[in-house]
This record gives C-alpha cells, sequence and structure tokens, in this order.
C-alpha cells in the first residue's frame, strides 16, 4: 500500500520502521530534514520536508495516489488540518490522526465525521486504559487480549519462591487446576518457544495463553493474592495521570498523585475533584514515604522523564508494593531493562502504533491475513490472531497430525463464544479465531503456520 | 567495516557477472570459436571459484551496521572485481595477449568508456566483440543497481542500500523515484530496457545485421562507444548514424525524465532546468560546428549531420564516430573538448562533470559574484524553483576540486610517454570523462595501445573515477576507511 506518514517524531519513525518492513511504500514528511535524513538511513522510504498540512507539500508526497495517511505531528490541529487537506486532494484516502489534548477527548466522535478521519489515536489514553486493566488483576506485567476479548496472553515473572521454580511445564499444568498454556518463555534475554519438557528456573518471563475467565483462577492456583487495588500512588500528573485517574476514579479506587509542578497540580484538582493531588518530588523517597508507600496497593510512575520513572519503581519495588507499573517513553532499550525490578513496563508510544498497524492489516483484507499483531517479549516474538477462512489448510484436522513451522505454537482456539487451550486432539473449524505464537517476522497470513 | 557484508555483495556482484557471460558464450559455440569459447569458460570457472570462496568466507554479519562509508567501498571495489575477471575473456582466449591491455580494455567497456587498445577490431571473434559490446550496456545502468533490482529486500534496515545506489547512479543529489529502492531500481533498469531494444528496432529497420544491431544499441545505451567496425561508424548508412545520433542524446537524459514521461509529468518534464539545459548546449554547439566545418563536406546538410552526431557522440560521453574530428578546424575541436568535460545529464547513462553539476556551479557562481558586491546578502541557490540544498552545493565544489585535481595529475603521470600535450590532456579527458576517443594521437581513427603499462593503469583508474563519480575510488585510499582511529 501507499502510505504517507506525516510527522518524524517517535511515533512516526515506530511506525515507518514497521511498515516499512512489511513491505509498504512510505513517504515521511517533516519540517525537520537532519531528522528525515537519518530515518531515510535506516528505512527503504522516500521523505518530503515541509509542513505536511500544506497542499503543495501533499501533492509532492503524492497524496493522490496514496491509500492511507497517518498524522503523527506534535500538534493535534497541524494533524487534522494535515488530515483534512488530503481528503479535499483525494476524497478516497484513509486518514489516521493522532489527537492527544484531553480537552478534545469528548468531541472526538463529531471530529472523526467532521474531518472525515478514518481513526484517531490517543496514546495516553490507550496508555491509561492499559494500567487500569493491569490494576484490575494485580500479578500480570503485561495483558494482551485476543478474539474480541475472549482469549489474553498474560506476561509473569517466575519469581526465586514461587510454585513455578525449577519445575518442567508438564508438572505446571498439573499443578495449576485451570487450563493455561505456557507460550513463550523470555530467559536471559532471548526468547523461547517451549516444549513439554522445559524446566522453568528463577527469573524468567512467561507468557501465558488463558481464556479470560479462567484468569483469577490462575492467580490463585499460583498463590499470587488478588487483592482488589483500592488504594494507588500516582507519580507525575502526566496526561496519562490525568486520563488514567479518571478511570480509577470511576472504579472507586483512591487515587493520590504526587506532581511538582504546582500549576499542574491546580489544573489537576480542578480536574480531578475525588482524587487527592499532593505538591512535591516524586523521586523523593521522604515524600513517599509520607504519602504511604508501604500501604498503598499500587504504584504508577507517569512522568515524563523515563530515568525518573525508573528510580522511582524501583525504589517502590524494594519497599515492596504489590503492584508497579512504570511509563517509558522510549521502546529501545527493553533488552537492558527487563532485567530490572520495573513491574510491568507501558509504553504509550507502542500501544498506538499497534492500533495503526492493526488498521493498515485489516485495510489490506487479504484473505487469511493476520487480523491483529501484539509484539511479546520485548518484540522477540509476536501473537498473531487469524480468523480461519475458506483457503485455510488443514480445517478439522487433529493438531497431532498437522505438520507445524519450528517455533510456532498454536496458543488457543476460539470457538464462538468459548476459548479452548488447545492439546493434541484439538482441531479448528471455518470461522475459529486461532491465537498463533512464533518468533518474529515469520507468520504473514494464517497458511504460514504449516511447514 | 562490516568486511563480511560486503564480501557477499561482492560474491552477488560476481555471480551476475558470469550470468552476463553466457550470451556471448552461446555466440562462441554457435560460432564455433574454440579460443574464445575456452575463454569463456575458463573465465566462469575462476568466477565461480571467487564467488564460492566469497561466499564461504562471508557468513554472518547481517546484524551489524552497514552504511555510507561500507556501501562506497562495496561499489569500487565491486567495480575492480568486475573489471579484474571481466578482462579474464579477453586474456584467456589469447585474443588480447596481455593482462593489462585486457584490463584497460574492460574497464573502458564497463565505465563505458570506449578508448580502445586494439588496432583492429575487426580480427576479434564474434563472441569477444559481443562481450567487449555487452560490458558497455552492464556498465551504463551499473551492476549494483542490477542487483538492487533482482535481489529481494531485506527486512530490516534496508535503508542502507540506498548507499548503493547514491554510489553507482551519476549525479550532484540522487533521489529516489518511489518510496522502495528495489522498486526503483526496476523501473531504471526496465526504462533502459525498453530503450534498448527501441534502439535495436529501429538499427534493425535500416538494414543493420542482427549482431552489428545488438552490439551498437549496447554501445549507444551505456553510452560507450565500442564500435565493431575499425572506422567506428563512419561505413554506416546516414539513417543508421542518424539514429544512432537520435538515441545516444535519448540516453544521455536523466532516467528520471522518462519515468515522468510514463505517469504523465509531461510538463514538469519540459520544465527541466538540466534537460533545457542539455538541450541548448546540443542544438547550440551543432549550429556553431556546422558553421565552423561547412567548407570540409560537400553539402551543409552533410556538415550538418556529421556535426550532429560528433556533438551527440561526445556530450553523452559515447565516443562513436563518423568522420575524423581530428581533421576539423581548431574551434570546432575545442568546443568538442567542452563538450567532453560538460558530459551528460545527471542519472543517465553519460559521464562528464554532468549538467545538473554545470548548473549548480554556474548558479552558485552568480551568487558568489552577487556576494562580493553585496557581502550581506543571503540569497538561496534554486534549481526547478526548489531551493538546492547546501551540501549539494557544497559537495559540487568539492567535486570540481577534486575533478581539476585528477585531470592534472593524471595528464603529468602520463606525460612520461613522449605524446604531445594534446594528446595527454585529451586522452585524460576522454578517459576521465568516459567518453573513448581523444585528439591527435589518440584521435577517432586511432587508439591507446601505444601508451606504457603504467599509463594505461592510471587511466584504467580514472577511467573508473570518473564513472563512479571520483568519491567512492578517492576513500579507498583514505586511512580512515580501513583503519580504526
Amino acid at each position: 500500500m501507499n502510505i504517507i506518514i506525516a510527522g518524524d517524531g517517535k511515533v512516526g519513525v515506530t511506525l515507518t520502521r514497521q511498515l516499512s518492513a512489511e513491505g509498504h511504500d512510505l513517504t515521511l514528511i517533516d519540517l525537520n530534514g537532519d531528522t528525515l535524513s537519518s530515518t531515510m538511513e535506516q528505512c527503504d522510504i522516500m521523505t518530503v520536508q515541509g509542513n505536511c498540512a500544506s497542499m503543495s507539500i501533499l501533492e509532492q508526497a503524492r497524496v493522490k495516489n496514496a491509500d492511507l495517511l497517518i498524522a503523527a505531528t506534535n500538534a493535534d490541529e497541524v494533524n487534522l488540518l494535515c488530515c483534512m487537506t488530503a481528503r479535499t486532494i483525494n476524497e478516497k484516502i484513509h486518514t489516521i490522526a493522532r489527537i492527544r489534548n484531553p480537552e478534545y477527548s469528548d468531541q472526538i466522535y463529531a471530529m472523526r465525521s467532521a474531518f472525515g478521519l478514518s481513526l484517531t489515536v490517543n496514546p495516553e489514553r490507550q496508555a491509561a486504559q492499559e494500567i487500569e486493566r493491569l490494576l484490575k488483576y494485580p500479578g500480570f506485567l503485561r495483558r494482551d487480549t485476543f478474539a474480541k476479548g475472549r482469549a489474553e496472553i498474560v506476561e509473569l515473572r517466575v519469581k526465586a519462591q514461587s510454585k513455578l521454580c525449577n519445575i518442567s511445564l508438564v508438572e505446571m499444568y498439573r499443578i495449576i487446576k485451570c487450563k493455561v498454556l505456557v507460550c513463550t518463555v523470555l530467559r536471559d534475554g532471548s526468547a523461547i518457544i517451549p516444549s513439554g519438557n522445559f524446566v522453568l528456573r528463577e527469573g524468567d518471563r512467561i507468557f501465558v495463553t488463558a481464556p479470560t475467565a479462567n484468569l483469577t483462577g490462575l492467580l490463585k492456583s499460583l498463590g499470587i493474592i488478588t487483592r482488589r487495588v483500592r488504594r494507588v500512588i500516582l507519580c507525575g500528573g502526566s496526561r496519562v495521570c490525568y486520563y488514567l485517574a479518571k478511570r480509577l476514579e470511576g472504579d472507586g479506587v483512591h487515587v493520590q498523585i504526587i506532581e511538582k509542578d504546582m500549576e499542574r497540580c491546580r489544573q489537576l484538582a480542578a480536574l480531578l475533584p475525588q482524587a487527592c493531588i499532593v505538591q512535591g518530588d516524586c523521586t523523593s523517597q521522604a515524600r513517599l514515604e509520607s504519602e504511604g508507600i508501604d500501604d498503598c496497593d499500587a504504584l504508577v510512575s507517569l512522568t515524563g522523564i523515563d530515568e525518573m520513572n525508573m528510580i522511582v519503581s524501583l525504589y517502590a519495588s524494594s519497599r515492596g508494593v504489590p503492584q508497579v507499573v512504570t511509563k517509558l517513553g522510549r521502546s529501545e532499550n527493553t533488552a537492558l531493562i527487563s532485567s530490572l525490578e520495573l513491574g510491568s513496563v507501558v509504553c504509550p508510544k507502542e500501544l498506538c502504533c499497534n492500533t495503526i498497524v492493526r488498521y493498515v492489516r485489516a485495510m489490506e483484507n487479504q484473505t487469511g491475513a493476520a487480523v491483529s499483531v501484539h509484539a511479546i517479549a520485548d518484540g522477540q516474538a509476536e501473537a498473531v490472531e487469524f480468523l480461519v477462512d475458506e483457503t485455510t489448510r488443514h480445517c478439522g484436522v487433529p493438531l497431532k497430525d498437522m505438520k507445524l513451522r519450528p517455533n510456532v505454537l498454536i496458543s488457543s482456539i476460539t470457538h464462538g463464544s468459548t476459548t479452548e487451550i488447545p492439546n493434541g486432539e484439538s482441531m479448528f473449524q471455518l470461522g475459529d479465531t486461532v491465537v498463533v505464537t512464533s518468533r518474529r517476522g515469520v507468520l504473514q497470513q494464517i497458511n504460514d503456520i504449516f511447514a | 567495516m562490516n568486511y563480511k557484508m560486503i564480501g557477499r555483495f561482492l560474491a552477488q556482484i560476481v555471480t551476475i557477472e558470469a550470468l552476463f557471460l553466457l550470451p556471448p558464450l552461446c555466440i562462441s559455440l554457435v560460432g564455433g570459436e574454440q579460443n574464445a569459447v575456452r575463454g569463456f569458460l575458463l573465465a566462469l570457472a575462476v568466477m565461480a571459484a571467487a564467488a564460492g570462496l566469497l561466499f564461504a568466507l562471508c557468513r554472518g554479519g547481517g546484524g551489524r551496521l552497514f552504511g555510507a562509508k561500507e556501501g562506497l567501498v562495496c561499489v569500487s571495489v565491486g567495480w575492480f572485481f568486475l573489471s579484474l575477471l571481466g578482462a579474464l575473456p579477453f586474456w584467456f582466449s589469447r585474443e588480447i595477449p596481455r593482462f593489462v591491455d585486457a584490463f584497460f580494455e574492460t574497464v573502458s567497456g564497463f565505465t563505458t568508456t570506449g578508448s580502445s587498445i586494439l588496432p583492429a577490431v575487426e580480427q576479434l571473434s564474434r563472441g569477444i566483440l559481443f562481450w567487449r559490446s555487452f560490458t558497455h550496456w552492464i556498465g551504463g545502468m551499473g551492476v549494483l543497481v542490477f542487483l538492487l533490482a533482482v535481489t529481494p529486500s531485506s527486512k530490516n534496515g534496508s535503508g542502507f542500500t540506498m548507499h548503493l545506489l547514491r554510489a553507482e547512479s551519476p549525479g550532484p543529489d540522487v533521489g529516489k523515484l518511489v518510496p522502495q529502492i528495489r522498486k526503483t531500481a526496476t523501473i531504471l533498469y526496465l526504462i533502459y530496457i525498453g530503450l534498448t531494444i527501441l534502439n535495436i528496432f529501429f538499427l534493425l529497420v535500416g538494414g543493420m545485421p542482427l549482431f552489428d544491431a545488438l552490439c551498437t544499441a549496447f554501445g549507444t545505451a551505456g553510452t560507450g562507444g565500442f564500435g565493431i567496425k575499425n572506422d567506428s561508424m563512419a561505413s554506416y548508412s546516414p539513417y543508421l548514424q542518424n539514429v544512432c545520433t537520435v538515441f545516444m542524446a535519448l540516453f544521455g537524459v536523466n532516467f528520471s525524465c522518462y519515468y515522468l514521461l510514463l505517469v504523465g509529468g509531461v510538463k514538469n518534464v519540459l520544465k527541466d532546468e538540466e534537460l533545457r539545459l542539455y538541450v541548448g548546449i546540443i542544438l547550440v554547439t551543432i549550429l556553431l560546428i556546422t558553421w565552423d566545418i561547412r567548407g570540409m563536406y560537400a553539402s551543409l546538410s552533410e556538415a550538418l549531420h556529421h556535426a550532429a552526431f560528433q556533438v551527440s557522440s561526445i556530450i553523452t560521453t559515447t565516443g562513436f564516430a563518423t568522420t575524423d574530428f581530428g581533421l576539423w578546424p581548431a574551434f570546432s575541436r575545442s568546443i568538442l573538448l567542452g563538450l567532453m568535460v560538460v558530459g551528460a545529464c545527471a542519472g543517465s547513462t553519460g559521464g562528464g562533470l554532468k549538467c545538473a553539476r554545470v548548473l549548480l556551479l554556474f548558479k552558485s557562481l552568480r551568487r558568489n559574484i552577487h556576494k562580493v558586491l553585496h557581502p550581506q546578502k543571503v540569497q538561496a541557490v534554486r534549481i526547478n524553483g526548489k531551493v538546492a540544498n547546501e551540501s549539494v552545493l557544497e559537495n559540487t565544489n568539492a567535486y570540481l576540486a577534486a575533478y581539476i585535481i585528477i585531470v592534472v595529475l593524471s595528464t603529468i603521470a602520463i606525460s612520461l610517454d613522449s605524446y604531445d600535450i594534446t594528446t595527454n590532456l585529451s586522452a585524460v579527458l576522454s578517459c576521465f570523462n568516459n567518453i573513448g576517443p581523444g585528439l591527435e594521437a589518440v584521435g577517432p581513427l586511432y587508439n591507446f595501445g601505444g601508451f606504457s603499462d603504467i599509463s594505461k593503469l592510471v587511466l584504467s583508474l580514472d577511467m573508473l573515477a570518473g564513472r563512479l563519480e571520483i568519491f567512492p575510488i578517492l576513500i579507498l585510499f583514505s586511512r580512515s576507511t580501513w583503519f580504526r582511529k
């Protein structure tokens, strides 16, 4: 497909990398020529320097032949204008705009129809949504949802005192009473698609597929006590903080926000009537102690500086806060970070990119193409959701009779409303949703899983 | 330095060269030319061994950096390799007995120069003649561009291939036609092949034998200029010569203009400043030379015919000849010498400084003159209405400096052979700008066979430097290319 990306920022570059690797024709527009040429060194793309909302620049980027425009500059208004201008030149073009200003978030639907937007993305809001989901099930580092919410892949860390330490997967399935499947193990920075004899060790991060209904059971049988989160400390009053606090307030959770800037504190206090907003430096340990870090259920670090968030989360983990979530703006250093006790890591940029990539794949609409792709295990493996259609081979054949490619694992099969964790006897039928985990970049369509 | 990736690229280049060796081999087999067949087979064996060895030695390295430096080294070392191995058929078949001569001839072929050391080309076997002309066609658009077009694009970080395209395609500011480099390379080659087939067709219509038509079209397409007759193009009919005049000029046009024509941008093509300059220079110089040589030919139309052919041949750096322009008056010869330096358009198969650079140089010169008068003046240099990047201007100025230095040094170096200054200077200009014939003792009816081995190597290096636009060759001599600080 012919795709134009406006804005060579964090989201722009990540999208460019992902989409050009998937073989799309990309044109990148930005005001800054230097960042453009450095992106061009990394990816096989074309670049245009200039204001993406101007007609002549869009024409230079050949908007007439483009199928999709993604506006991801740092200004919402420019993004909107860019999409609008593009549509006056090319009526058929799909447009995606990043709108992140909370003041616009209530009018998103009105704007979508007024500006003819196909999709709007708001990384901060999405991150808040993600963090809220994590806080609902304390114990999981990360949750990915598939098959319209009927199957999940959750991430767990194997701790020294855990029941899972030093046992093989076959034994593990015996200990855990509900049906789950370990689909990927991240050990010493490399992802492994395990077999039944695989023995878990301390420090492994495991990715477990389970029907959504079984998640509570999984936590219980692992001995991780699921206590409802009642008291949360949010460090840093960023936009994510606002969205998250708003959601948590709705869930009846007590929210405490620590923010350095007095002016921002006042704004938040006006916006969030129920939250307790404290002005102060959240990196100061004394401040955290006096705000009750020892008896909170969860701590989320949300300042704008990654290093600060990491320090705060490390401290919280060392103080034994049951659930810690860290927001990181950059995702390059995940391999380095994974050895640190940061709890769950949420990266707004990645969430937003995943949404857009999913939209692009849906637009392509090839038969058997992936419905959605979730990068797991620090991006070294991916969980891909497929819909079984007429072109899919081996329909109705038990899994034990299929020859799959190495490092490919069928992790769950959803028939109608029930999700099954497959064994050798399982089979998929027309219309089922199948989630497959594999090493990165192997699978484009469902028939790729067969050897 | 990512030696392993470079080694793998070299291996791929050698493989492709071996594939290109098959058509001439077939011709030799059909013609029953035993020496030539042996030459080709031995050369193929050496290439297979070289490629196999490189593939075996250079596994891995994919994850490491492959940047501008690696790209440039890849291109320049690749072209050395190409020429060394490409010389083998000439040498093994004993049709060119000395390796230095064979190397010179091959470099001249791949760089689309067309300078020859052979006094009588008609003695060569047809297979060898075909290979000699075919090297022009291969070198014209470039082997790495071909490689980029045929190899599947690697998934991650494939931006580096841009360095290869940039190093091999001529011009001050190389860009892509479409976002993906593989598609860009494919489009370029499709245009190239299409134009070549059109050329062959028009030659066949004029009654040229198929073999001659193929070889002449290869020489024209690559703007090379190896003839298969001792008198170059002189013995063909005026129609055939006119076909060559037109097609030489066409192959000297920036190929992105053809792409724009194909996708419906006629207006932009007509407005292109470089194209206008190129056409303008051709028309003006044809008129000037016709006027200058009007007394030497029977009619004005014949003078016009010869002037047009020679101008088209020299400005596109092809080097075919219909007449001995060495006998022309000094004014015409000086104009031709000037055209040698100007060269064809950027992004074409021709050599020389390129019209785009001449345009940039004149415009930035004009700006500097304004600056002397108004020291505080801030002015942008525009090409086609767009502001030219300052770094492009800087590079163009540096290019001119390097160009002059190399011309002077090479002229001094080959002056050790006792030829006159006109011969030496025109020989260097002719090789460096990838033209072919020079003036006096290296004129269109003579050859480079009389130079010493050292001069031939210097000229070979000049040809490579000219084809690859100097810098890829120069960085080979820089310490920091090969060693870490």
